[in-house]
Protein backbone atom coordinates (compact mmCIF):
# COMPACT_ATOMS: atom_id res chain seq x y z
CA UNK A 1 0.00 0.00 0.00
CA UNK A 2 2.81 2.02 0.40
CA UNK A 3 4.49 1.57 -2.40
CA UNK A 4 1.49 2.06 -4.57
CA UNK A 5 0.86 5.91 -2.79
CA UNK A 6 4.34 6.06 -3.56
CA UNK A 7 3.35 5.54 -7.61
CA UNK A 8 1.14 8.69 -6.99
CA UNK A 9 4.71 10.93 -6.00
CA UNK A 10 6.38 8.75 -9.64
CA UNK A 11 3.21 10.16 -11.43
CA UNK A 12 3.69 13.50 -10.33
CA UNK A 13 7.58 13.73 -10.77
CA UNK A 14 7.50 12.09 -14.31
CA UNK A 15 4.33 14.47 -15.39
CA UNK A 16 6.63 17.56 -14.23
CA UNK A 17 9.53 15.90 -15.86
CA UNK A 18 7.50 15.03 -18.71
CA UNK A 19 6.06 18.86 -19.25
CA UNK A 20 9.54 20.09 -18.59
CA UNK A 21 11.77 18.57 -20.85
CA UNK A 22 10.04 18.22 -23.84
CA UNK A 23 9.27 21.93 -23.48
CA UNK A 24 12.91 23.04 -23.15
CA UNK A 25 13.59 23.48 -26.64
CA UNK A 26 11.37 26.40 -27.03
CA UNK A 27 12.11 27.70 -23.69
CA UNK A 28 15.96 27.71 -24.45
CA UNK A 29 14.80 28.79 -28.23
CA UNK A 30 13.03 32.12 -27.10
CA UNK A 31 13.72 32.45 -23.33
CA UNK A 32 10.98 32.00 -20.41
CA UNK A 33 9.96 35.58 -20.54
CA UNK A 34 10.06 36.08 -23.92
CA UNK A 35 8.23 32.95 -24.82
CA UNK A 36 5.43 34.34 -22.89
CA UNK A 37 5.43 37.70 -23.23
CA UNK A 38 5.42 37.39 -27.11
CA UNK A 39 2.05 37.57 -29.04
CA UNK A 40 3.30 36.28 -32.36
CA UNK A 41 2.80 32.88 -33.54
CA UNK A 42 3.80 31.99 -36.89
CA UNK A 43 4.24 28.61 -37.84
CA UNK A 44 5.68 29.68 -41.82
CA UNK A 45 8.55 27.93 -41.82
CA UNK A 46 10.49 30.90 -43.13
CA UNK A 47 9.56 33.30 -39.78
CA UNK A 48 8.57 30.51 -37.92
CA UNK A 49 8.19 32.24 -34.76
CA UNK A 50 6.29 31.09 -31.44
CA UNK A 51 4.75 32.65 -28.07
CA UNK A 52 1.96 31.96 -25.71
CA UNK A 53 0.65 35.73 -24.97
CA UNK A 54 -1.97 35.86 -27.09
CA UNK A 55 -3.42 32.34 -26.06
CA UNK A 56 -2.71 33.16 -22.33
CA UNK A 57 -4.81 36.35 -22.99
CA UNK A 58 -7.44 34.18 -25.23
CA UNK A 59 -7.63 31.93 -22.01
CA UNK A 60 -8.02 34.69 -19.05
CA UNK A 61 -10.39 36.30 -20.97
CA UNK A 62 -12.68 33.42 -21.87
CA UNK A 63 -12.49 31.75 -18.36
CA UNK A 64 -13.42 35.32 -16.34
CA UNK A 65 -15.93 36.08 -18.68
CA UNK A 66 -17.66 32.45 -18.19
CA UNK A 67 -17.35 32.91 -14.58
CA UNK A 68 -19.17 36.19 -14.68
CA UNK A 69 -21.93 34.88 -16.61
CA UNK A 70 -22.54 32.04 -14.61
CA UNK A 71 -22.19 33.92 -11.15
CA UNK A 72 -25.68 34.86 -11.19
CA UNK A 73 -27.18 31.35 -12.22
CA UNK A 74 -24.64 29.41 -9.90
CA UNK A 75 -25.18 31.65 -6.51
CA UNK A 76 -29.01 31.66 -7.24
CA UNK A 77 -29.06 28.01 -7.37
CA UNK A 78 -26.85 27.50 -4.30
CA UNK A 79 -29.03 29.78 -2.21
CA UNK A 80 -32.11 27.82 -3.75
CA UNK A 81 -30.61 24.42 -2.68
CA UNK A 82 -28.86 26.10 0.71
CA UNK A 83 -31.35 27.87 1.89
CA UNK A 84 -35.01 28.24 0.01
CA UNK A 85 -35.65 25.11 -0.41
CA UNK A 86 -32.91 23.22 1.82
CA UNK A 87 -33.82 19.72 2.29
CA UNK A 88 -37.20 19.61 0.43
CA UNK A 89 -37.86 17.25 -2.16
CA UNK A 90 -37.69 20.38 -4.61
CA UNK A 91 -34.35 21.13 -3.56
CA UNK A 92 -32.61 17.51 -4.94
CA UNK A 93 -34.32 17.76 -8.16
CA UNK A 94 -32.86 20.98 -8.91
CA UNK A 95 -29.31 19.23 -7.48
CA UNK A 96 -29.88 16.44 -9.73
CA UNK A 97 -30.59 18.71 -12.81
CA UNK A 98 -27.43 20.46 -12.43
CA UNK A 99 -25.48 17.61 -11.48
CA UNK A 100 -26.49 16.05 -14.96
CA UNK A 101 -24.58 19.35 -16.69
CA UNK A 102 -21.67 18.24 -14.90
CA UNK A 103 -22.48 14.62 -16.88
CA UNK A 104 -22.53 16.17 -20.23
CA UNK A 105 -19.18 15.71 -22.04
CA UNK A 106 -17.41 18.45 -23.28
CA UNK A 107 -17.56 17.27 -27.40
CA UNK A 108 -21.22 17.41 -27.11
CA UNK A 109 -21.40 20.88 -24.98
CA UNK A 110 -19.35 22.11 -28.49
CA UNK A 111 -21.83 20.61 -30.87
CA UNK A 112 -24.82 22.18 -29.04
CA UNK A 113 -22.91 25.43 -29.21
CA UNK A 114 -21.92 25.47 -32.50
CA UNK A 115 -26.06 24.14 -33.33
CA UNK A 116 -27.88 25.44 -31.12
CA UNK A 117 -26.38 28.68 -29.49
CA UNK A 118 -23.89 29.90 -32.43
CA UNK A 119 -27.14 30.85 -34.90
CA UNK A 120 -28.52 32.78 -31.86
CA UNK A 121 -25.43 34.92 -31.90
CA UNK A 122 -25.64 35.42 -35.15
CA UNK A 123 -29.27 36.21 -35.74
CA UNK A 124 -28.87 38.95 -32.88
CA UNK A 125 -26.46 40.09 -35.70
CA UNK A 126 -23.41 40.28 -32.97
CA UNK A 127 -21.23 38.50 -35.47
CA UNK A 128 -21.37 37.28 -38.80
CA UNK A 129 -19.76 33.81 -38.25
CA UNK A 130 -20.77 33.72 -34.84
CA UNK A 131 -17.66 31.84 -33.93
CA UNK A 132 -15.87 33.78 -30.56
CA UNK A 133 -15.22 34.84 -27.33
CA UNK A 134 -18.21 35.24 -26.76
CA UNK A 135 -19.89 32.09 -27.93
CA UNK A 136 -17.45 30.10 -25.65
CA UNK A 137 -17.77 32.09 -22.96
CA UNK A 138 -21.25 31.59 -22.58
CA UNK A 139 -21.38 27.81 -23.56
CA UNK A 140 -18.22 27.52 -21.13
CA UNK A 141 -20.74 29.27 -18.22
CA UNK A 142 -23.27 26.76 -18.51
CA UNK A 143 -20.67 23.94 -17.69
CA UNK A 144 -19.23 25.34 -14.86
CA UNK A 145 -22.39 26.53 -13.32
CA UNK A 146 -22.54 22.75 -11.55
CA UNK A 147 -19.26 22.93 -10.17
CA UNK A 148 -19.91 26.21 -8.84
CA UNK A 149 -23.17 25.80 -7.57
CA UNK A 150 -22.41 22.30 -5.53
CA UNK A 151 -19.96 23.38 -3.46
CA UNK A 152 -20.93 26.92 -2.52
CA UNK A 153 -24.38 24.93 -1.84
CA UNK A 154 -22.30 23.08 1.06
CA UNK A 155 -20.93 26.57 2.17
CA UNK A 156 -24.65 27.98 2.41
CA UNK A 157 -26.50 25.41 4.22
CA UNK A 158 -23.36 24.99 6.47
CA UNK A 159 -23.89 28.24 8.55
CA UNK A 160 -25.14 27.62 12.01
CA UNK A 161 -28.64 28.22 12.34
CA UNK A 162 -28.07 29.94 15.85
CA UNK A 163 -26.81 32.83 13.71
CA UNK A 164 -29.54 33.01 11.28
CA UNK A 165 -32.57 32.64 14.29
CA UNK A 166 -30.41 35.26 15.94
CA UNK A 167 -30.74 38.01 12.78
CA UNK A 168 -34.85 36.34 12.05
CA UNK A 169 -35.39 37.88 15.79
CA UNK A 170 -33.96 40.92 15.86
CA UNK A 171 -36.68 41.36 12.88
CA UNK A 172 -34.66 40.90 9.92
CA UNK A 173 -36.59 39.64 6.85
CA UNK A 174 -34.92 36.33 5.18
CA UNK A 175 -32.51 38.32 2.30
CA UNK A 176 -31.95 40.77 4.87
CA UNK A 177 -30.61 37.42 6.55
CA UNK A 178 -28.84 36.03 4.21
CA UNK A 179 -27.41 39.53 3.11
CA UNK A 180 -25.72 39.91 6.57
CA UNK A 181 -25.20 36.60 7.53
CA UNK A 182 -25.77 33.79 5.85
CA UNK A 183 -23.15 35.06 3.13
CA UNK A 184 -20.60 36.81 4.54
CA UNK A 185 -20.35 33.58 6.67
CA UNK A 186 -20.09 31.32 3.47
CA UNK A 187 -18.28 34.27 1.89
CA UNK A 188 -14.87 32.41 1.93
CA UNK A 189 -16.48 29.11 1.00
CA UNK A 190 -18.34 30.50 -1.51
CA UNK A 191 -15.08 32.05 -2.81
CA UNK A 192 -12.94 29.37 -2.86
CA UNK A 193 -15.29 26.99 -5.33
CA UNK A 194 -15.86 29.98 -7.96
CA UNK A 195 -11.84 29.46 -7.67
CA UNK A 196 -12.52 26.19 -8.68
CA UNK A 197 -14.93 26.49 -11.27
CA UNK A 198 -12.62 29.36 -12.94
CA UNK A 199 -10.02 26.00 -12.86
CA UNK A 200 -12.15 24.23 -14.53
CA UNK A 201 -13.24 26.81 -17.40
CA UNK A 202 -8.85 27.42 -17.95
CA UNK A 203 -8.64 24.13 -18.58
CA UNK A 204 -11.64 23.49 -21.00
CA UNK A 205 -10.63 22.14 -24.38
CA UNK A 206 -13.44 20.36 -26.62
CA UNK A 207 -15.99 22.85 -26.13
CA UNK A 208 -13.62 25.98 -26.99
CA UNK A 209 -11.72 24.61 -29.98
CA UNK A 210 -14.91 24.16 -31.58
CA UNK A 211 -16.74 27.42 -30.91
CA UNK A 212 -14.10 30.26 -30.37
CA UNK A 213 -12.44 30.28 -33.99
CA UNK A 214 -9.18 29.43 -33.53
CA UNK A 215 -7.24 32.49 -34.77
CA UNK A 216 -3.29 32.85 -33.59
CA UNK A 217 -3.68 36.44 -31.96
CA UNK A 218 -4.76 38.53 -29.32
CA UNK A 219 -8.21 38.83 -29.44
CA UNK A 220 -9.54 42.73 -29.73
CA UNK A 221 -13.23 42.10 -28.16
CA UNK A 222 -15.93 40.28 -26.99
CA UNK A 223 -16.36 39.31 -30.27
CA UNK A 224 -13.48 38.37 -32.23
CA UNK A 225 -11.83 35.08 -32.39
CA UNK A 226 -9.45 33.80 -30.66
CA UNK A 227 -7.58 30.68 -29.26
CA UNK A 228 -7.07 29.16 -25.69
CA UNK A 229 -3.98 27.70 -24.59
CA UNK A 230 -6.00 24.58 -24.62
CA UNK A 231 -7.72 24.75 -27.73
CA UNK A 232 -4.48 25.70 -29.44
CA UNK A 233 -3.11 22.25 -28.22
CA UNK A 234 -5.80 20.50 -29.35
CA UNK A 235 -5.88 22.26 -32.93
CA UNK A 236 -2.15 22.30 -33.89
CA UNK A 237 -0.79 19.19 -31.92
CA UNK A 238 -1.47 16.62 -34.49
CA UNK A 239 0.61 18.20 -37.49
CA UNK A 240 3.52 19.57 -34.78
CA UNK A 241 6.68 18.79 -34.58
CA UNK A 242 10.05 19.85 -33.78
CA UNK A 243 9.90 23.85 -32.35
CA UNK A 244 6.30 24.01 -32.64
CA UNK A 245 5.78 20.78 -30.78
CA UNK A 246 7.90 22.35 -28.26
CA UNK A 247 6.02 25.58 -27.86
CA UNK A 248 2.56 23.75 -27.67
CA UNK A 249 3.99 21.71 -24.47
CA UNK A 250 5.54 24.69 -23.05
CA UNK A 251 2.15 25.79 -23.61
CA UNK A 252 0.73 23.04 -21.75
CA UNK A 253 3.62 23.41 -18.89
CA UNK A 254 2.00 27.35 -18.62
CA UNK A 255 -1.46 25.49 -18.46
CA UNK A 256 -1.03 23.34 -15.81
CA UNK A 257 1.08 25.85 -13.77
CA UNK A 258 -1.87 28.15 -14.06
CA UNK A 259 -4.13 25.45 -12.72
CA UNK A 260 -2.14 23.97 -10.49
CA UNK A 261 -1.95 27.39 -8.91
CA UNK A 262 -5.61 27.90 -9.01
CA UNK A 263 -6.51 25.02 -7.32
CA UNK A 264 -3.73 25.39 -4.40
CA UNK A 265 -5.42 28.80 -3.83
CA UNK A 266 -8.85 27.31 -3.46
CA UNK A 267 -7.67 24.15 -1.54
CA UNK A 268 -5.82 26.99 0.90
CA UNK A 269 -8.79 28.94 1.08
CA UNK A 270 -11.46 25.88 2.11
CA UNK A 271 -8.96 24.46 4.64
CA UNK A 272 -8.87 27.98 6.67
CA UNK A 273 -12.48 27.65 6.27
CA UNK A 274 -12.87 24.50 7.74
CA UNK A 275 -10.64 25.31 10.82
CA UNK A 276 -12.68 27.98 11.83
CA UNK B 1 -40.08 58.05 5.61
CA UNK B 2 -42.38 56.36 8.34
CA UNK B 3 -42.03 52.99 10.04
CA UNK B 4 -45.27 50.93 7.75
CA UNK B 5 -43.84 52.06 4.49
CA UNK B 6 -40.38 50.89 4.90
CA UNK B 7 -41.29 48.00 6.24
CA UNK B 8 -43.44 47.30 2.96
CA UNK B 9 -40.51 47.98 1.10
CA UNK B 10 -38.00 45.54 2.97
CA UNK B 11 -41.31 43.04 2.49
CA UNK B 12 -40.98 43.56 -1.12
CA UNK B 13 -36.95 43.54 -1.71
CA UNK B 14 -37.59 40.20 0.60
CA UNK B 15 -40.14 38.96 -2.29
CA UNK B 16 -38.39 40.16 -4.92
CA UNK B 17 -34.95 38.43 -4.08
CA UNK B 18 -37.29 35.06 -3.83
CA UNK B 19 -38.41 34.73 -7.16
CA UNK B 20 -35.01 36.21 -8.83
CA UNK B 21 -34.06 33.06 -7.11
CA UNK B 22 -36.74 30.84 -8.05
CA UNK B 23 -36.29 32.30 -11.37
CA UNK B 24 -32.19 31.91 -12.06
CA UNK B 25 -32.09 28.32 -10.55
CA UNK B 26 -35.26 27.62 -13.51
CA UNK B 27 -32.91 29.09 -15.98
CA UNK B 28 -29.87 27.26 -14.99
CA UNK B 29 -31.63 23.99 -15.45
CA UNK B 30 -32.99 24.80 -19.06
CA UNK B 31 -29.67 23.97 -20.83
CA UNK B 32 -29.76 20.48 -20.42
CA UNK B 33 -33.10 19.94 -21.32
CA UNK B 34 -32.27 21.39 -24.38
CA UNK B 35 -29.37 19.88 -25.15
CA UNK B 36 -31.27 16.51 -24.40
CA UNK B 37 -33.80 17.31 -26.67
CA UNK B 38 -31.52 19.11 -29.53
CA UNK B 39 -29.24 15.29 -29.50
CA UNK B 40 -32.31 13.39 -28.84
CA UNK B 41 -34.82 15.33 -31.31
CA UNK B 42 -31.86 15.19 -34.31
CA UNK B 43 -30.47 12.04 -33.37
CA UNK B 44 -33.54 9.18 -33.21
CA UNK B 45 -32.83 9.19 -37.02
CA UNK B 46 -29.70 7.64 -37.36
CA UNK B 47 -29.90 5.62 -34.18
CA UNK B 48 -30.52 2.02 -35.71
CA UNK B 49 -28.90 -1.02 -35.74
CA UNK B 50 -26.51 -0.40 -38.33
CA UNK B 51 -25.13 2.02 -35.69
CA UNK B 52 -23.90 -0.75 -33.73
CA UNK B 53 -23.18 -3.06 -36.30
CA UNK B 54 -21.01 -1.47 -39.31
CA UNK B 55 -18.20 0.74 -39.11
CA UNK B 56 -17.50 4.67 -40.13
CA UNK B 57 -18.54 4.60 -43.16
CA UNK B 58 -16.01 6.81 -46.04
CA UNK B 59 -16.44 10.51 -46.64
CA UNK B 60 -17.15 9.21 -50.55
CA UNK B 61 -19.73 6.75 -49.38
CA UNK B 62 -21.79 9.64 -47.09
CA UNK B 63 -21.16 12.16 -49.71
CA UNK B 64 -22.78 9.69 -52.68
CA UNK B 65 -25.65 8.59 -49.86
CA UNK B 66 -26.45 12.11 -49.40
CA UNK B 67 -26.79 13.06 -53.02
CA UNK B 68 -28.93 10.12 -53.75
CA UNK B 69 -30.89 11.28 -50.56
CA UNK B 70 -30.56 8.05 -48.64
CA UNK B 71 -29.27 7.64 -44.86
CA UNK B 72 -26.20 7.65 -44.98
CA UNK B 73 -24.70 3.52 -44.26
CA UNK B 74 -22.56 2.59 -41.68
CA UNK B 75 -22.19 2.98 -37.95
CA UNK B 76 -19.55 3.65 -35.37
CA UNK B 77 -18.83 -0.09 -34.58
CA UNK B 78 -15.48 0.60 -34.56
CA UNK B 79 -15.99 3.54 -31.95
CA UNK B 80 -17.90 1.42 -29.38
CA UNK B 81 -15.16 -1.48 -29.42
CA UNK B 82 -12.26 1.22 -29.33
CA UNK B 83 -14.25 3.05 -26.41
CA UNK B 84 -15.01 -0.16 -24.73
CA UNK B 85 -11.43 -1.25 -25.05
CA UNK B 86 -9.48 1.71 -23.85
CA UNK B 87 -11.66 2.57 -20.74
CA UNK B 88 -11.42 -1.61 -20.01
CA UNK B 89 -7.83 -1.15 -20.18
CA UNK B 90 -7.87 2.15 -18.05
CA UNK B 91 -9.98 0.85 -15.46
CA UNK B 92 -7.59 -2.33 -15.12
CA UNK B 93 -4.95 0.04 -14.41
CA UNK B 94 -6.48 2.79 -12.05
CA UNK B 95 -9.21 0.69 -9.74
CA UNK B 96 -6.60 -1.68 -7.99
CA UNK B 97 -4.16 1.49 -7.57
CA UNK B 98 -6.77 3.74 -6.52
CA UNK B 99 -8.19 1.04 -4.35
CA UNK B 100 -5.00 0.68 -2.75
CA UNK B 101 -4.03 4.16 -2.39
CA UNK B 102 -7.43 5.25 -0.88
CA UNK B 103 -6.88 2.95 1.73
CA UNK B 104 -3.65 3.84 2.43
CA UNK B 105 -4.64 7.55 2.57
CA UNK B 106 -7.50 6.48 5.06
CA UNK B 107 -5.29 4.29 7.05
CA UNK B 108 -2.03 6.81 7.91
CA UNK B 109 -4.01 10.18 8.24
CA UNK B 110 -1.73 11.87 9.85
CA UNK B 111 1.52 10.53 8.45
CA UNK B 112 3.59 13.54 6.59
CA UNK B 113 3.81 11.33 3.50
CA UNK B 114 0.18 11.04 3.12
CA UNK B 115 -0.58 14.29 3.59
CA UNK B 116 2.12 14.44 0.78
CA UNK B 117 0.25 12.19 -1.71
CA UNK B 118 -3.39 13.93 -0.80
CA UNK B 119 -2.03 17.30 -2.05
CA UNK B 120 -0.80 15.83 -5.03
CA UNK B 121 -3.91 13.54 -5.58
CA UNK B 122 -5.85 17.03 -5.26
CA UNK B 123 -3.10 18.73 -8.21
CA UNK B 124 -3.74 15.72 -10.44
CA UNK B 125 -7.56 16.08 -10.11
CA UNK B 126 -7.49 19.35 -11.46
CA UNK B 127 -5.23 19.07 -14.26
CA UNK B 128 -6.93 19.46 -17.87
CA UNK B 129 -7.49 17.03 -19.81
CA UNK B 130 -5.86 18.40 -22.89
CA UNK B 131 -2.40 18.39 -20.28
CA UNK B 132 -3.13 15.06 -19.55
CA UNK B 133 -2.81 14.22 -23.10
CA UNK B 134 -0.14 15.37 -23.76
CA UNK B 135 1.91 13.62 -20.88
CA UNK B 136 0.37 10.43 -22.03
CA UNK B 137 1.70 11.72 -25.20
CA UNK B 138 4.93 11.89 -23.86
CA UNK B 139 5.14 8.37 -22.19
CA UNK B 140 3.10 6.25 -24.21
CA UNK B 141 3.01 7.34 -27.68
CA UNK B 142 6.61 8.60 -28.30
CA UNK B 143 8.10 5.49 -26.65
CA UNK B 144 5.90 2.55 -28.27
CA UNK B 145 6.55 4.45 -31.70
CA UNK B 146 2.89 5.29 -33.16
CA UNK B 147 -0.64 6.39 -31.62
CA UNK B 148 -2.29 3.33 -29.86
CA UNK B 149 -4.84 2.27 -27.73
CA UNK B 150 -2.20 1.50 -24.83
CA UNK B 151 -1.48 5.43 -24.55
CA UNK B 152 -5.28 6.40 -24.32
CA UNK B 153 -5.77 4.03 -21.68
CA UNK B 154 -2.57 6.09 -20.15
CA UNK B 155 -4.59 8.98 -20.24
CA UNK B 156 -7.49 8.00 -18.86
CA UNK B 157 -5.71 5.98 -16.28
CA UNK B 158 -4.18 9.71 -15.09
CA UNK B 159 -7.66 10.46 -15.02
CA UNK B 160 -9.65 8.45 -13.40
CA UNK B 161 -6.66 7.55 -10.68
CA UNK B 162 -7.17 10.41 -8.27
CA UNK B 163 -11.15 10.19 -8.75
CA UNK B 164 -11.15 6.55 -7.22
CA UNK B 165 -8.59 7.63 -4.66
CA UNK B 166 -10.64 10.24 -3.33
CA UNK B 167 -13.97 8.61 -3.28
CA UNK B 168 -11.95 5.17 -2.07
CA UNK B 169 -10.60 7.25 0.96
CA UNK B 170 -13.69 9.33 1.68
CA UNK B 171 -15.98 6.31 2.10
CA UNK B 172 -13.29 4.26 4.21
CA UNK B 173 -13.14 7.71 6.44
CA UNK B 174 -16.88 7.46 7.43
CA UNK B 175 -16.82 4.21 8.01
CA UNK B 176 -17.30 3.63 12.24
CA UNK B 177 -13.87 3.22 14.02
CA UNK B 178 -15.66 0.37 15.94
CA UNK B 179 -15.66 -2.12 12.42
CA UNK B 180 -12.05 -2.09 12.56
CA UNK B 181 -11.52 -2.66 16.17
CA UNK B 182 -14.19 -5.62 16.37
CA UNK B 183 -11.52 -7.55 13.50
CA UNK B 184 -9.01 -7.05 15.22
CA UNK B 185 -10.00 -7.84 18.56
CA UNK B 186 -11.32 -11.31 17.20
CA UNK B 187 -7.99 -12.07 16.24
CA UNK B 188 -8.06 -10.98 12.50
CA UNK B 189 -5.29 -10.12 10.87
CA UNK B 190 -4.66 -6.77 9.85
CA UNK B 191 -4.84 -7.71 5.93
CA UNK B 192 -7.86 -9.34 6.82
CA UNK B 193 -9.72 -6.40 8.37
CA UNK B 194 -9.00 -4.66 5.48
CA UNK B 195 -9.68 -6.36 2.88
CA UNK B 196 -12.71 -8.66 4.29
CA UNK B 197 -14.38 -5.99 6.71
CA UNK B 198 -13.48 -2.56 5.60
CA UNK B 199 -13.43 -2.96 1.90
CA UNK B 200 -16.75 -4.85 1.46
CA UNK B 201 -18.67 -2.14 4.06
CA UNK B 202 -17.26 0.74 2.32
CA UNK B 203 -18.75 -1.28 -1.17
CA UNK B 204 -21.23 1.44 -2.02
CA UNK B 205 -19.35 4.45 -1.98
CA UNK B 206 -16.26 2.99 -3.51
CA UNK B 207 -18.35 1.68 -6.44
CA UNK B 208 -20.64 4.68 -7.04
CA UNK B 209 -17.12 6.52 -7.20
CA UNK B 210 -15.50 3.72 -9.76
CA UNK B 211 -19.01 4.61 -11.76
CA UNK B 212 -18.80 8.47 -11.73
CA UNK B 213 -14.91 8.23 -12.77
CA UNK B 214 -15.83 5.65 -15.62
CA UNK B 215 -18.83 7.98 -16.78
CA UNK B 216 -15.90 11.10 -16.52
CA UNK B 217 -13.32 9.75 -18.84
CA UNK B 218 -16.46 7.69 -21.34
CA UNK B 219 -16.44 11.09 -23.13
CA UNK B 220 -12.98 12.55 -22.97
CA UNK B 221 -12.21 13.73 -26.21
CA UNK B 222 -9.25 16.00 -26.13
CA UNK B 223 -6.63 13.43 -24.59
CA UNK B 224 -7.66 10.78 -26.57
CA UNK B 225 -6.97 12.66 -29.92
CA UNK B 226 -3.31 13.33 -28.65
CA UNK B 227 -2.73 9.46 -27.80
CA UNK B 228 -5.43 6.58 -29.45
CA UNK B 229 -5.61 9.25 -33.11
CA UNK B 230 -8.51 6.70 -34.18
CA UNK B 231 -9.05 4.47 -36.73
CA UNK B 232 -11.86 3.54 -39.56
CA UNK B 233 -11.45 0.00 -38.87
CA UNK B 234 -12.39 -2.54 -35.43
CA UNK B 235 -9.08 -2.61 -33.61
CA UNK B 236 -8.82 -4.48 -30.70
CA UNK B 237 -4.60 -4.28 -31.12
CA UNK B 238 -3.62 -2.24 -27.97
CA UNK B 239 -0.58 -1.30 -29.64
CA UNK B 240 -2.41 0.00 -32.90
CA UNK B 241 -4.54 2.97 -33.12
CA UNK B 242 -8.11 2.76 -31.84
CA UNK B 243 -11.05 4.69 -32.40
CA UNK B 244 -13.49 6.08 -29.80
CA UNK B 245 -17.38 7.80 -29.67
CA UNK B 246 -16.22 10.98 -28.91
CA UNK B 247 -12.67 10.48 -31.17
CA UNK B 248 -15.66 9.70 -34.07
CA UNK B 249 -18.16 12.83 -32.84
CA UNK B 250 -15.32 14.85 -33.62
CA UNK B 251 -14.70 13.13 -36.93
CA UNK B 252 -18.07 13.44 -38.07
CA UNK B 253 -18.40 17.32 -36.58
CA UNK B 254 -15.49 18.21 -39.30
CA UNK B 255 -16.46 16.22 -42.41
CA UNK B 256 -19.89 18.14 -43.97
CA UNK B 257 -20.26 14.80 -45.50
CA UNK B 258 -20.72 12.64 -41.92
CA UNK B 259 -22.69 15.01 -39.89
CA UNK B 260 -25.74 12.97 -39.91
CA UNK B 261 -23.83 10.81 -37.72
CA UNK B 262 -22.21 13.19 -34.98
CA UNK B 263 -26.27 13.60 -33.54
CA UNK B 264 -26.85 9.46 -32.77
CA UNK B 265 -23.18 8.81 -31.80
CA UNK B 266 -24.09 11.98 -29.03
CA UNK B 267 -27.11 10.40 -28.37
CA UNK B 268 -25.41 6.99 -27.74
CA UNK B 269 -22.83 8.47 -25.95
CA UNK B 270 -25.33 10.36 -23.49
CA UNK B 271 -27.21 7.24 -22.54
CA UNK B 272 -24.25 5.62 -21.44
CA UNK B 273 -22.85 8.23 -19.30
CA UNK B 274 -27.00 8.43 -17.83
CA UNK B 275 -27.10 4.91 -17.23
CA UNK B 276 -23.86 4.80 -15.70
CA UNK B 277 -24.37 7.97 -13.22
CA UNK B 278 -27.84 6.67 -12.78
CA UNK B 279 -26.63 3.08 -11.45
CA UNK B 280 -24.08 4.89 -9.66
CA UNK B 281 -26.82 6.49 -7.92
CA UNK B 282 -28.76 3.24 -7.35
CA UNK B 283 -25.77 1.90 -6.16
CA UNK B 284 -24.85 4.56 -3.61
CA UNK B 285 -28.67 5.03 -2.08
CA UNK B 286 -28.52 0.62 -1.77
CA UNK B 287 -25.88 0.35 -0.29
CA UNK B 288 -25.34 3.50 2.04
CA UNK B 289 -23.31 3.39 5.42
Amino acid sequence: MFFAAFIIILLSAGIIFALVSRSTEAFQEYGIIGFIANPEWDPRPATEEYGALSFIIGTIYTAFLALLFCFPFSLAVALFNGEYFKGKKISSVVRSVVDLLAGIPSIVYGLWGFYAVRPLIIDLGLNAQGFGILLSSVVLAIMIIPYASSLSTEFISMVPNNLKEGAYSLGATQIEMIRFISLPTASSGIVASYILALGRALGETMAVTMLIGNTDRIPKGLLDTGNTMASVIANQFGEADGIKLSSLIAIGLLLFIITALINLVAKLIMKRVARA
Amino acid sequence: MNISNSIRVRKRSNQLVYWMVCLFSFIAMIPLFLILWDVASKGYKNFNLSLFTEVTPSSMDALLANMNGDPIPGGILNGITGSILIVLLAILFSVPLGLFIGIYLSENRERKFAKAVSFLTDLLQGMPSIVIGIIAYAWAVKPLGGYSALAGSVALTIMMLPMIVRSTEETLKMLPHSYKEAGLALGSSYTNVVFRILLPSGFGGIFTGILLAISRVMGETAPLMLTALGASVVNWDVLEPTSAIPLLIWDFYNDPNLVDLVWSSSLLLLIVIFILNWIAKIVARKWKI
